[in-house]
């Protein structure tokens, strides 16, 4: 029920914005998210973007995971 | 962009820094946690002294059989077009589903977005639309805003079957649980999106539990059980955000504003964990009329039910398997659920019987 996927805004008409997930387009609501700009990650939920998706923060954890993980040498 | 794929070095790395010389149990609280977990085969990874048991974070499975009941009748009702995502629809009740009363001609209508039923409601005014509001905090901002458009428009015939439930109650009634034996949780990374990582502080605080917000990659959750281990090897209790690209300390002010003006917490029952304190979403008082149960006078009505030999109560606290179940895959399979752990395409017991559950294959 949780479920929700990342996908970026491509236009916005408030309360609306089109958002593209991975080449498909489609309309979500973005009343609980006011201050998404064109260009930022969102969460979609149930039809509505829910949260901010820091960019930033997705490329720390993926170089978390491909840098620091991949060299720790484990006991 | 933004799905995150982890390398088998880095893999194989975070499951040898798992290596911990007791038995540990984790507790992942999220339905959508189960069905990643089973579909990526995470448990047929982990070392055979970590086991991951299954919280109460599917809401269709929690839900009281006396509500199903409810809504059941309430669909018999040749006015009222029940609105619902799809999880709801297969929920066996003793007079049926609302999938075998919709092939008998009732109105029931699977909706992507509650927006979709307010929608439902400005089209058809000569039937009353009934919205299915089930869900924890992730899905409740979102009935929100639906009820903020019908009271725009005033309309009459949109009301909602309100079943909201909150994760943190749920959590603090688990470890108040002398039974509960769990190391760690797995918290629900899209509930967090929402309210945050500051309501869980209390339990690393009080409970001395090690905690960690995870996102829904395979990589995330391989990660979060890492960051689990990693703090109980340390025997130190925090709460660690891992998703932290989804999750902020405070979460979504405006989703939290729109919550509290609709709706307000009451004693809810759940499936398996009974009546909690400030566990459930009542709309308020002053959007009383949107209530479908007292609208259509079936709130009062109480239904003798009988058992069904379902389990799922026990499944949903962590104390018994699904494999331990006798109707598992014999009587109760997801085309013909007894319980609906089997129903939801998030429950446990539909997670095992699709992905082989905890079982080593081959």
């Amino acid at each position: 029920m949780c479920v929700a996927v990342p996908a970026r805004v491509i236009n916005i008409e408030e309360p609306w914005a089109e958002v593209d997930l991975e080449g498909t387009t489609f309309k979500i609501n973005m009343t609980l998210t006011p201050e998404v700009k064109v260009g930022d990650y969102v969460l979609i939920h149930a039809g509505f973007s829910i949260q901010h998706l820091d960019p930033e923060e997705a490329r720390e954890t993926l170089r978390l995971w491909e840098e620091y993980y991949a060299a720790i040498e484990n006991e | 962009m933004l799905q995150l794929k982890m390398n088998k070095k880095t893999l194989n790395n975070l499951l040898k820094g798992m290596n911990i010389d007791r038995n540990v149990r984790l507790m992942e609280v999220c339905g959508t946690h189960t069905m990643a977990i089973a579909r990526a085969g995470i448990k047929q990874l982990l070392p055979p002294n970590i086991e991951l048991i299954s919280g109460p974070g599917c809401p269709v499975c929690v839900t009281d059989q006396q509500d199903i009941e409810k809504i059941l009748l309430l669909a018999q009702n040749p006015r009222v077009l029940i609105t619902t995502f799809g999880d709801m629809l297969r929920v066996p009740g003793s007079t049926g589903s609302l999938q075998e009363m919709q092939a008998q001609g009732a109105g029931v209508r699977v909706v992507y977005s509650p927006l979709d039923a307010v929608n439902l409601a400005r089209t058809n005014p000569r039937k009353e639309v009934v919205f299915l509001a089930v869900g924890f905090e992730t899905t409740a901002p979102t009935v929100a805003v639906a009820l903020e458009e019908a009271v725009k428009d005033n309309l009459n015939n949109f009301s909602i079957v309100c079943l909201h439930k909150l994760v943190i109650p749920a959590l603090e009634t688990l470890l108040l649980d002398p039974e509960t034996d769990v190391h760690g949780f797995l918290l629900p990374g899209h509930v967090s999106s929402i309210i945050g990582t500051n309501p869980y502080d209390f339990i690393p605080r009080v409970y001395k539990r090690s905690c960690v917000v995870s996102g829904f990659e395979p990589g995330d959750i391989l990660e979060s059980i890492f960051l689990l281990i990693k703090q109980l090897k340390t025997g130190e209790h925090r709460v660690d955000n891992q998703y932290r690209r989804g999750v902020t300390k405070a979460g979504n002010k405006t989703a939290q504003q729109l919550m509290d003006k609709y709706f307000e917490p009451f004693k809810a029952h759940w499936r398996g964990l009974g009546e909690i304190d400030n566990s459930g979403l009542n709309l308020r008082t002053q959007y009383e009329k949107y209530n479908a149960f007292t609208k259509f006078e079936v709130d009062d009505i109480k239904f003798n039910l009988k058992p069904t030999g379902c389990i799922c109560g026990q499944v949903l606290k962590g104390k018994r398997k699904t494999q331990d179940c006798p109707l598992f895959s014999k009587t109760c399979t997801p085309s013909s659920p007894v319980g609906p752990c089997m129903v939801s395409s998030e429950g446990t017991c539909a997670a095992s019987f699709y992905y082989a559950g905890g079982e080593k294959v081959g």
